[in-house]
């Protein structure tokens, strides 16, 4: 056991009789978090009619119905424990996790139980759940799913019956065959087929005749064509009589199609299943001074001129001015800022921005869409809007391969309806039906998928289709610096012993005071003392905004701000100049001296400079767009060796530098997890957004790195390149299979079972290509 | 085999298909294919109560059986 924590997680186990879990887990769990009291006391918010209306569905009288999703899931015994015990509480009527989302749909009687009390107890087990905001794009896409299975059941049934007939067709066509019974199996099979064409392919009609209406001849349509053609080729044989027919082409054709698209959708949309884990459904909650009282309100009934309180480590609801209190906001997210910015009477704060200190009260100037915040928003959907398109390899095949396979087809029906008339049409037919593109379709899904879930199992979620491709031209990387480039919390640069404790002492009785403070500055030094002992503190005295104080052993230390923590004592400051700029000193004395002095900035990732490095090797620009100070930038870009770098930059101006590097004709790929990066982040070519980032930042972006290590962004770039040259060496394949089976299929020479062969073996071969990449 | 033995064997498969139809359209419509992952795993989990020794069981089991 780690913590106390922990010791109180597993006891909760234990005691429910939840042991098994023990012995059923696979993988350990993430490291504990401590369960603070206040953290508990904010799920009663879950509780507030107005809060629940977004996402609690009445299933009955008193019976309610949500959708949580829980953090922390490692492995199917996490998912077992947490089910089972749901399921105990009383007034709990029915829990469901799902394995592959970590999604809980819990119904509960609400006369019996609170939503805050299932969440209380999830969390005491050691798992975090937050409510799922349903909405309308996830009902949209789980109807298409069962849809897509349907036609994939359809396609496959009938194939596979199909198939079977047609091993009794060939068979006749080669011992010979009754002609009645030759006219059976070709109904039996047509009736087979139609619902295949007119229900399991329309996906694909459909976005041909969208790719032709707009004038780009996509994929789908020579898809389209080939089945349209085989059937009508098909049914004119059935009803006429003739030598082919192609109804098995078809029905394994739709259903291979069909299997590989969805294997790839489904891969995208575990991605991005994933991603919307990440947002978290914030209680939009403040609390409002109204003549004397505070109550807890909706931010959407916040009005211009009311006041509200903002305590410490709250996120501040509205934009406003501060009218009462003095503290420090941290506004990293917002502006690229890593500083603390000290607000008293008359600042400015801005909505979205942390209150790191003391409360705060606030009176508001501005409410929902009138923020800073969403101005920023609105930039995303503009920058949205320029994006600069590029145009895919598959579709720039499909559309000059259209156009040699029509004119062929064409061409070659005129020839024979000088030699041969009778033989004509179903010579087209089997031009048609030979090169019918089954290889080339699947060439570039095979290989999306195939990267996608490859990429997942590394923490990269791959949220739009477009990504890949455009991953492998990427010819230049826009790195935002706070919290991406950089950790984005303070942590301990340096510690200077004034007097004659050691440096691990004097972190250590640091630690100790600070263990009581929920300030940023605390946690930096909780994370150095890690697996330590922490010392007994009495007599703590938090001083908001200045600092603490506590004895340990009988000595009273004291620790905070120059100020406050030394009183005025006397000590030699000489070794502190040369530290590094932009840290926050830390001064720990007792009643007679100064002990030590710590440095506290935020501090580079640990694998930012091999990423960089790696970026550079293979001739990939890089540069920094940052809106933090100047100096702070500065100091980063040199330890990175970026010569290319902007400080000081809103969002507006970001987007502008983003526009200059395109029209220059680079492709840009931004890294960011910031709400100012988001503009950015959509206006590139392809993006990626850090998982610790901002809600907008994951929204407005390509591809979301879980793991936030920066060298994914180097193995996605790679994998964009692999992904291309597999895609490349599929399409050339295909087309080299089809333009060789084209000539024989012209003369009359390709046999119905040596087409079907030619496709199995045509399409296995680029599926076992795609399979490659790894 | 004559055409009506054909006819008749074609008939049979006809109605077993309009089943296996009807019943994987329930089978997705119900939410089978929702969690692929998930029945597989929760298989191995025992639900029956008895299998899980509460700690209470776990001491009396020490008393009786003394290792």
């Amino acid at each position: 056991m780690c913590c106390r924590g922990c010791q109180a997680v597993a006891q909760s186990i234990v005691d429910n009789g939840l042991g098994a879990y023990y012995q059923n887990r696979t993988a350990m769990p993430a490291s504990g978090h401590e369960v603070l009291p206040d953290e508990l006391k904010k799920l009663t918010l879950y509780d507030h009619p107005d809060i629940q209306r977004s996402f609690v569905i009445s299933a009955g009288e008193h019976s309610k119905e949500a959708v949580l999703i829980l953090e922390g899931i490692t492995c199917a015994a996490c998912i077992w424990l947490n089910e089972r015990h749901i399921r105990q509480l009383d007034g709990v009527l029915s829990v469901e996790v799902n394995y592959a989302s970590h999604r809980a749909r819990v119904s509960w009687d609400e006369r019996r139980i609170n939503l805050s009390t299932i969440l209380k107890e999830i969390q005491l087990l050691g798992y975090n759940a937050h409510p799922y905001n349903a909405h309308h794009a996830d009902e949209l896409r789980k109807k298409n799913k069962k849809k897509d299975l349907q036609r994939i059941a359809i396609a496959g049934i009938a194939a596979a019956q199909v198939m079977m007939l047609a091993v009794g067709l060939y068979a006749g066509g080669w011992y010979g065959i009754s002609a009645d019974m030759v006219v059976l199996l070709r109904w039996f099979s047509l009736m087979l087929t139609i619902p295949v064409v007119t229900f399991a392919a329309m996906p694909f009609y459909r976005s041909a005749w969208s790719g032709l209406k707009s004038g780009h001849l996509n994929m789908d349509v020579p898809v389209a064509l080939a089945i349209v053609t085989a059937f009508v080729g098909s049914l004119w044989v059935t009803v006429m009589g003739g030598v082919h027919v192609y109804y098995d082409t078809i029905g394994m054709f739709t259903l291979f199609l069909l299997s590989t698209r969805m294997l790839e959708t489904g891969a995208r949309e575990k991605s991005v299943e994933a991603a919307e884990n990440l947002l978290k459904l914030q209680p939009a909650m403040a609390m409002r001074i109204q003549a004397g009282q505070q109550d807890y309100v909706p931010v959407m009934q916040l009005l211009m001129g009311d006041l509200i309180l903002v305590k410490a480590g709250e996120a501040v609801a509205a934009d406003g001015i501060v009218v009462e209190g003095a503290s420090s906001t941290d506004e990293s997210l917002l502006t690229g800022e890593s500083r603390a910015i000290p607000k008293s009477v008359d600042c400015t704060v801005i909505a979205g921005s942390m209150n790191l200190e003391s409360p705060l009260i606030v009176k508001v100037t501005g409410v929902g869409e009138d923020t800073v915040l969403a101005g920023i928003v609105r930039l995303v959907d503009k920058a949205q809007a320029e994006k600069p398109k590029i145009a895919h390899l598959a579709d720039k095949v499909a559309s000059w391969f259209t156009w040699v396979i029509l004119g062929f087809a064409l061409l070659v029906g005129l020839i024979w309806l000088n030699v041969d008339q009778a033989q004509a049409f179903e010579i087209v037919l089997s031009v048609l039906v030979v090169t019918c593109p089954c290889a080339l379709s699947l060439a570039v899904p095979a290989a999306l998928a195939a990267a996608g879930s490859h990429l997942i199992k590394r923490g990269i979620l791959v949220l739009r289709g477009h990504a890949m491709e455009t991953l492998a031209q990427v010819t230049h990387v826009v790195f935002d610096k706070t919290g991406t480039l950089t950790v984005g919390r303070p942590q301990i640069v340096a510690i200077y012993p004034l007097a004659d404790k050691s440096e691990t002492q004097s972190l250590l009785i640091a630690a100790s005071l600070e263990q009581t403070s929920e300030h940023p500055l605390a946690r930096a030094f909780m994370q150095r003392v890690d697996n330590q002992q922490l010392l007994a503190v009495s007599n703590a005295n938090n001083v908001a905004g200045l600092g603490i104080s506590g004895e340990i052993d009988g000595v009273t230390y004291t620790i905070g701000n120059q100020v406050y923590a030394s009183a005025g004592l006397a000590s030699d400051t000489a070794q502190l100049t040369n530290v590094a700029a932009g840290a926050t000193l830390v001064w720990l004395c007792d009643a007679t001296q100064v002990i030590a002095v710590f440095a506290l900035a935020d501090t580079l990732r640990a694998d930012a400079l091999a990423t960089i490095t790696a970026l550079k090797e293979r001739g990939i620009g890089v540069s920094i767009l940052s809106g933090d100070a100047p100096q702070a930038v500065a100091h980063a870009a040199l330890q990175l060796g970026v010569t290319d770098y902007l400080a000081q930059q809103p969002p507006q101006a970001k987007f502008e530098q983003l526009q200059k590097l395109q029209q220059q004709g680079h492709i840009v790929a931004m890294v960011g997890d910031g709400v100012n990066d988001a503009p950015v982040l959509s206006g590139a070519q392809v993006s990626f957004a850090m998982g610790s980032g901002t809600d907008v930042a994951s929204q407005s972006s390509d591809i979301v790195l879980l793991s936030s290590k920066l060298t994914d962004v180097v193995t996605a770039l790679d994998m964009g390149k692999s992904t291309l040259a597999v895609m490349r060496q599929n399409l050339f394949w295909a087309a080299a299979y089809n333009l060789i089976a084209l000539p024989f299929a012209a003369m009359g020479y390709v046999s119905p079972w040596v087409a079907a062969l030619g496709m199995s073996i045509s399409s296995l071969i680029v599926v076992l290509n795609a399979l490659r990449l790894r | 085999m004559t055409t009506s033995t054909l006819v008749f064997l074609l008939a049979m498969t006809a109605i077993f298909i309009v089943f296996m139809v009807l019943g994987i359209f329930w089978a997705i419509k119900s939410g089978q294919f929702d969690d692929l992952d998930g029945p597989a795993q929760r298989i191995l989990m025992d639900e029956d109560d008895p299998m899980l020794p509460s700690v209470a069981d776990e001491q009396a089991d020490c008393v009786t059986h003394p290792k």
